[in-house]
């Protein structure tokens, strides 16, 4: 799953050059805002059927974090 | 979830009203740089809005829509019953705005007046009201008005909200008739999300004060507003529609007995094509099938749905059915599946 969810985080964004892996601080990236956000839970919505909360995404740090949040709402 | 079943009750005609004054999104404002500015434009669809004029209320752009209405669609005042008006943006906290427009536009005394206190969902609840009436057999054509001015709602330095919404207003005449067949309603209310979509200030239980008036740094991105302004949580609006908008679809079709593909046209509430884009993949449906205005009009709040059906349908309603679904302030959500035998549209009016 993480090699995937790798490469859509980064076709739902568009970062084309940008190194990015599981550590990577997401709300780092040069452009991230408001609407990278919306975009993400569409896309998670999308692929794996998991609603996230604003409140809880604000807690996920790293790409990892939102994986396991992922996994943990599959469940 | 309440549902509604409606029979021999539709809309005769719909005519529109928008300012004159168009905004160009891109040039908006210089108070973010071009470039955030383009990032948020090309994302959310909205290219342009139509700004009433200072002293222009969402009154007076139903007033124009309802005038043409008159002159076009040859319908009698006379025969009007019963109006009502739905919008958050009125001329005054009292009296009700309907009863003013009642007199401005000539309708006599016997007319019931009704002010309905509804954002994005509130044409399809303003519909199932005026239906619910006109069953009754006593009232004999109905008016329907819907106009926001949301345009003075927002603060120019929140992003988040600067660039979304516009002005208009319209006007819809209900009566009966067989040819109208049934219609399917599913409406929905959820007060928990009351903050998602709020302004706070100017009611009773937070008075306008000098404090209310104060604008403030609200965000980790700089947005700026004051508690006068209407605010809106992005984030969890989008997930209240993920989780209940598709849903709701297929509820009011379940119960009208149709699927998805005998739908000639589906109008949803057009917050921004990022939403909207998201709805049409979501349910797989035809882009074709579902007109926008969002690019040329924005987000009207409860407008953006009559509003589309006058800019885009006209000449093409003839014997069609139709789903609508508004969503939104409350939360409150709303679809509804009705039967056009040939609704006259006018023309837009330039206000």
């Amino acid at each position: 799953m993480e090699d995937r969810f790798l490469e859509l985080f980064r076709d739902t964004l568009e970062l084309d050059g940008s190194q990015i892996d599981l550590n990577t601080k997401f709300r780092d990236l040069e452009n991230w805002d408001s609407l990278s956000f919306l975009s993400i839970l569409a896309m998670i919505d999308e692929e794996y059927d998991v609603i996230i909360e604003g409140n809880d995404f604000k807690n996920l740090i790293t790409i990892n974090d939102l994986i396991n949040e992922i996994k943990k709402r599959q469940k | 979830m309440a549902t509604l079943v409606f029979k021999n009750v539709g809309i005769h005609s719909m005519a529109a009203a928008v300012p004159r004054k168009i905004i160009d999104n891109y040039r908006y404002t210089d108070y973010f740089s071009e470039e955030e500015v383009k990032q948020v434009v090309d994302k959310t669809g909205v290219y342009q809005r139509r700004f009433a004029e200072p002293g222009t209320c969402s009154s007076d752009l139903c007033f124009a829509a309802a005038n043409k209405l008159f002159e076009d669609q040859n319908v009698k005042k006379e025969e009007i019953d019963l109006l009502v008006f739905i919008s958050q943006t009125p001329d005054y906290r009292m009296p009700a705005t309907s009863v003013i427009l009642q007199e401005r536009l000539g309708l006599g005394n016997g007319t019931i007046t009704l002010d309905l206190n509804l954002g994005c969902s509130g044409f399809i609840f303003g519909l199932s009201v005026v239906y619910s009436l006109m069953e009754r057999k006593s009232l004999r054509k109905a008016l329907l008005l819907d106009g926001e001015t949301r345009s003075r709602v927002y603060s120019p330095k929140d992003r988040k909200t600067a660039f979304l919404f516009g002005d208009a207003g319209v006007a819809a005449v209900i009566e009966r008739g067989s040819k109208y067949g049934s219609s399917f309603f599913s409406l929905n209310s959820d007060g928990s999300k009351e903050d998602l979509i709020k302004i706070k200030a100017g009611g009773y239980r937070y008075p306008s004060s000098a404090d209310t008036m104060r604008e403030k740094v609200i965000d980790e991105y700089g947005n700026i507003r004051s508690d006068e302004h209407g605010y809106m949580d992005g984030g969890d609006v989008f997930n209240f529609v993920i989780k209940e908008v598709p849903q709701d679809i297929k509820r009011v079709l379940e119960l009208s007995g149709k699927s998805l593909t005998q739908i000639d046209y589906f109008i949803f509430h057009q917050a921004n094509s990022f939403i909207n884009n998201y709805l049409i993949n979501k349910l797989k449906i035809d882009p074709d099938k579902t007109p926008s205005t969002v690019g040329r009009f924005g987000n009207t709040s409860s407008v953006s749905i009559p509003l589309t059906i006058v800019s885009e349908l006209k000449g093409r309603l003839k014997s069609k059915n139709l789903l609508l679904s508004g969503f939104g302030v409350g939360m409150t959500w709303a679809s509804c599946q009705i039967y056009s035998p040939e609704c006259h549209l006018s023309d837009i009016v330039e206000y």
